[in-house]
């Protein structure tokens, strides 16, 4: 679950690099959720084994809901999807069916203090021991970004693989502006972030560790200046480029001081150092509407690949409500003026009410060069009764995912240093020379045209009024035939009989 | 008299080949009072290109087009421009040969009429004149080719320009006395939109006055002829839909046709009742209300067939009004088909009563629609309700064209037998009301 936009343009790569599998940069927090359903075997699939899948993803989705006070219940056929190449299951998986994958996500639903709660409640010490004592929401929510999340995924127990056991883990990532929101010195410390310091390690933990980024720290200029000073430096590939880090190990007890056993990070700049923009990301998204009017609109994406020299190819998944009706004869695919046309199209159009449109392209996208994708789409009218409340507020299209191997700007070797399982679950390093990436573009709002919802007592009146003419016309015809009346008076009627005795007409 | 034809038919072509290289056509193919979820020329784009993807086009809801529409145009896709022109020209051709039979027809039915002296006396302003029939083919033909909304439905490459162009062979195979490329084409017809089996029962009336078959229930060669219409017409309506199998390998374009058209999901406005109606109405009663929205269509014909057994013409004319006013997703191509039937009956001006309110109303909404449409959705100062009161307007106005038209007609039928001038049994002149 996440909340805020975050705009890697101007933030740069850095605090991503504590996560390379799930990063959110939607406008309202969404559950994303994904079952691999691995115990079954492989075979053809059936409708009864869809079916189970469909179960239980249901179970799952009401048990998360209750889980951790989501309205994650919410998720239902019309807005589930079944992706075919943008995701792989986590862990020591057999299936790779991609029949039993299924992918959700609320952009409506905004991340909160009783999210947080039990999330922290799953911890084995809970918020009373560890590094959860920082966690207080007050503080948390404070912040330009916040965004939980819980993965869980088989794994092997000993060497041979004898044995799996479920390994859950949960990440909490948070951006700090603690510059424009402080009091403007250039410094940060545990303290002012969390307003608490670290106490106690928590006694279940078999390891606890702190990571401070120091990359940018030139021993030289001496520019900042890390308190307590850091006992271990490490030295590892994030994201294709080599990063320093100050390992500060919590199971130290030297590290805590003596009077307070308390233990407080902080970084403090010395030199009025120029503030530098942070470095562009080589592989980042947008995405936005365009159009006017309530009628039809078109969805653009544009994805930048700021590499100097490498192409690479990236698996872009849109999924897109039923009610924004995708024309894909009107997808247009653009590089550097020229067209480009996808590798591989999965298109699974919606059907009304029952499940949204989903695209799955796998498109090349040429170094240093802008690639925008964009389709066309036409707004449904709704049922009134299926607007959410205050419906001129707009309709959510949750963020398309973007996954690609994004090869590194540096040529290097491997770290064969053997690191332990965290370290390994923060800076995994699949192959120096690549790294995956998954990207989460902008939820979009768009507006859909509403009928008048104090209306409908009127509306059946009217639509059976007029339909009550028609019959009442016909009967009138049909059962009734002409009889020779005398002639009544009235002026209007003798005026209209003289006017047509002029025209030669019979008289009325 | 077919040179005229053929003048008119080339100006009706350059227009609308004048129209097609404008800035317009593609304006004018995204107007929902002339393109539908049914008929709409982009959704047609959207199923080849989806076929093409290897999706089948009835996997989405986007699609509602024949299986045998899609693979007509997977084959004329380029020519589009030309097969919509050329479709407009076959339904002002046929209209126009069908019209010229018609007129025999009438004259012969005159001529035995006063044969048998079962007219009155004094009706001799009444009777129709060759002078005056001999340019109601062409009125006809001009009728359809030029009227805006014929050249709307064409520009926007709408696939109800191809429906009128089955629906007026139909009517000229009728009139021409062929039941069987009659029962082809209305079986084509139903096939494509399902409305147009309401047509069956003029159809039968037509072949069997023109055969000389006296309608009556009990009459065998009466029954013989409509087991014999109805086994053609739902044979050939059973061999397309196969057909149509056959060729996407799955019975998927069913509920996506029919189920379509009979169960109303998809809210588009359009200048029907239905959109609106079921935009608001309680879940609970939705099925009820499709239920009797849809009987309403077909509704009238059996007692249109009683009244109007000896005039079948009419009641197609009446028949095609009723289907365009009351199914489910109209555009102004169905009204304009009806509405070239209409010089046909130019002979009844003297009895239409609200002829000058209704061509107001119906010229006014016309205007209205695209005005009250782009306040709506484009500059947000309306709301849904402008748009939906103009469509009650504009239907009312098109039910009470009709409806005086039917009156005027049973109006003339009336004095024809009992004479002009009446008079009430004291001796002074009388008028006539309908009791």
């Amino acid at each position: 679950m996440d909340s805020e936009r975050w705009m890697l343009s101007v933030v740069g790569d850095g605090f991503r690099m504590m996560d390379a599998v799930n990063r959110a940069m939607d406008s309202v927090s969404r559950g994303q959720w994904i079952l691999s359903n691995g115990c079954c075997q492989s075979g053809s699939l059936d409708f009864e084994r869809r079916m189970l899948v469909d179960t239980a993803w249901k179970e799952l989705t009401n048990v998360l809901s209750g889980l951790f006070c989501a309205s994650l219940n919410f998720i239902d056929s019309t807005n589930t999807v079944t992706p075919t190449a943008s995701f792989k299951p986590l862990g020591i998986i057999n299936e790779m069916d991609h029949k039993f994958l299924r992918y959700a996500a609320l952009p409506r639903e905004i991340v909160c203090t009783e999210n947080l709660t039990p999330w922290k409640k799953l911890l084995p010490c809970g918020s009373k021991a560890g590094l959860a004592v920082l966690l207080k929401a007050e503080r948390l929510f404070h912040t330009s970004y916040h965004s939980q999340a819980v993965h869980v995924r088989p794994v092997c127990r000993n060497e041979l693989c004898t044995n799996t056991s479920w390994e859950l883990t949960q990440s909490l990532s948070v951006v700090f502006d603690l510059y424009s929101s402080g009091s403007g010195k250039r410094e940060w410390s545990l303290f002012k972030m969390f307003s608490r310091t670290l106490t106690e390690v928590c006694p279940l933990a078999s390891q606890s560790t702190i990571y401070v980024d120091i990359t940018d720290k030139d021993k030289v200029n001496d520019t900042y200046e890390l308190i307590p000073p850091a006992p271990v430096v490490l030295n590892t590939t994030v994201h294709g480029k080599w990063r320093s880090y100050a390992v500060y190990n919590l199971l130290n007890p030297q590290l805590y001081s003596a009077s307070s056993h308390s233990l407080n990070i902080a970084l403090k700049w010395k030199l009025s150092k120029p503030l530098v923009t942070p470095e562009v990301p080589v592989f980042y998204a947008e995405r936005y509407v365009s159009g006017f009017g309530l009628q039809s609109g078109k969805i653009n994406t544009l994805i930048y690949n700021n590499h100097p020299c490498r192409a690479f190819p990236v698996l872009l998944m849109e999924i897109v409500p039923w009610y924004l009706r995708l024309y894909v004869h009107t997808l247009t695919i653009t590089a550097k003026g020229k067209e480009n046309k996808p590798s591989y199209i999965h298109y699974q159009p919606a059907k009304d009410r029952e499940c949204p449109h989903l695209l799955e392209m796998l498109i090349q996208l040429p170094a240093k060069s802008v690639t925008k994708i964009g389709i066309e789409f036409e707004r449904a009218l709704l049922k009134w009764t299926e607007y959410p409340p205050d419906p001129n507020h707009g309709f959510y299209v949750s963020s398309s995912v973007l996954s690609a191997l994004v090869p590194s700007s540096v040529n290097m070797e491997i770290n064969s240093t053997k690191l332990s399982p965290l370290s390994t679950k923060l800076f995994p390093t699949i192959d120096s020379s690549i790294y995956f990436v998954r990207l989460y573009t902008e939820a979009l709002l768009v507006n859909l045209p509403t009928p008048d919802f104090s209306m409908p007592y009127n509306v059946i009146c009217l639509t059976c009024t007029v339909v009550a003419v028609g019959y009442g016309s016909f009967y009138n015809l049909l059962t009734r035939t002409f009889q020779i009346v005398e002639p009544s008076g009235g002026v209007a009627k003798r005026i209209a009989n003289m006017i047509r005795r002029l025209r030669g007409v019979p008289p009325i | 008299m077919a040179a005229s034809l053929v003048l008119a038919l080339v100006v009706a072509v350059t227009v609308r080949a004048v129209l097609f290289r404008s800035s317009l056509a593609e304006f004018i193919s995204e107007r929902v009072e002339v393109v539908s979820p049914l008929n709409s020329w982009k959704r047609v784009v959207e199923g080849l290109s989806l076929l093409d993807l290897g999706v089948s086009p009835y996997s989405g809801n986007v699609f509602h087009e024949t299986p045998l529409i899609l693979y007509l145009f997977h084959f004329l896709i380029d020519y589009a421009e030309f097969v919509f022109m050329a479709t407009d020209v076959i339904t002002a051709v046929a209209l126009y040969i069908a019209a010229e039979d018609f007129n025999k027809v009438v004259f012969r039915k005159q001529r035995i009429a006063f044969e048998f002296q079962k007219y009155a006396p004094d009706i001799i302003t009444l009777v129709r004149t060759p002078k005056e029939m001999y340019h109601i083919p062409l009125k006809v033909a001009l009728f359809y080719l030029l009227n805006p909304f014929t050249v709307l439905t064409c520009v926007a490459k709408s696939t109800c320009a191809i429906h009128n162009a089955i629906i007026a062979i139909f009517v000229l195979a009728t009139v021409k006395g062929s039941a069987f490329i009659s029962a082809v084409f209305l079986a084509l017809a139903t096939y494509q939109s399902l409305y147009p089996v309401a047509l069956f029962a003029p159809a039968l009336l037509y072949l069997a006055q023109k055969h000389y078959i006296l309608v009556n229930l009990h009459s065998t060669t009466f029954l013989v002829l409509l087991l014999k219409y109805a086994v053609m017409f739902l044979g050939c309506l059973m061999v397309t839909i196969c057909l149509s199998f056959f060729l996407l390998n799955s019975w998927s374009f069913i509920p996506s046709t029919y189920g379509f058209i009979l169960s109303v999901p998809d809210l588009t406005p359009n200048i029907g009742l239905f959109w609106y109606f079921f935009a608001e109405m309680f879940e609970h009663f939705r099925l009820f209300f499709v239920c009797v929205f849809q009987i309403n269509v077909f509704f009238y014909t059996l007692p249109l067939s009683v009244k109007l057994r000896d005039h079948p013409m009419f009641f197609m004319f009446v028949q095609l009004a009723i289907i365009a006013i009351f199914k489910s997703y109209p555009t102004v191509g169905d009204v304009a088909l009806y509405m070239a039937f209409l010089p046909m009956w130019n002979h009844l001006y003297r009895f239409l009563r609200n002829i000058f309110v209704v061509t107001c109303m119906l010229i006014s909404s016309s205007v209205l629609f695209p005005v009250l449409w782009h306040l709506w959705i484009y500059a947000g100062s309306a709301n849904s309700n402008f748009y939906y009161a103009i469509t009650l307007a504009f239907n009312v106005g098109q039910i009470l064209l009709v409806s005086d038209y039917f009156y005027a007609y049973i109006r003339r039928e009336y004095h024809l037998v009992e004479g002009l001038n009446l008079k009430s049994p004291d001796g002074k002149e009388a008028h006539v009301v309908l009791k």
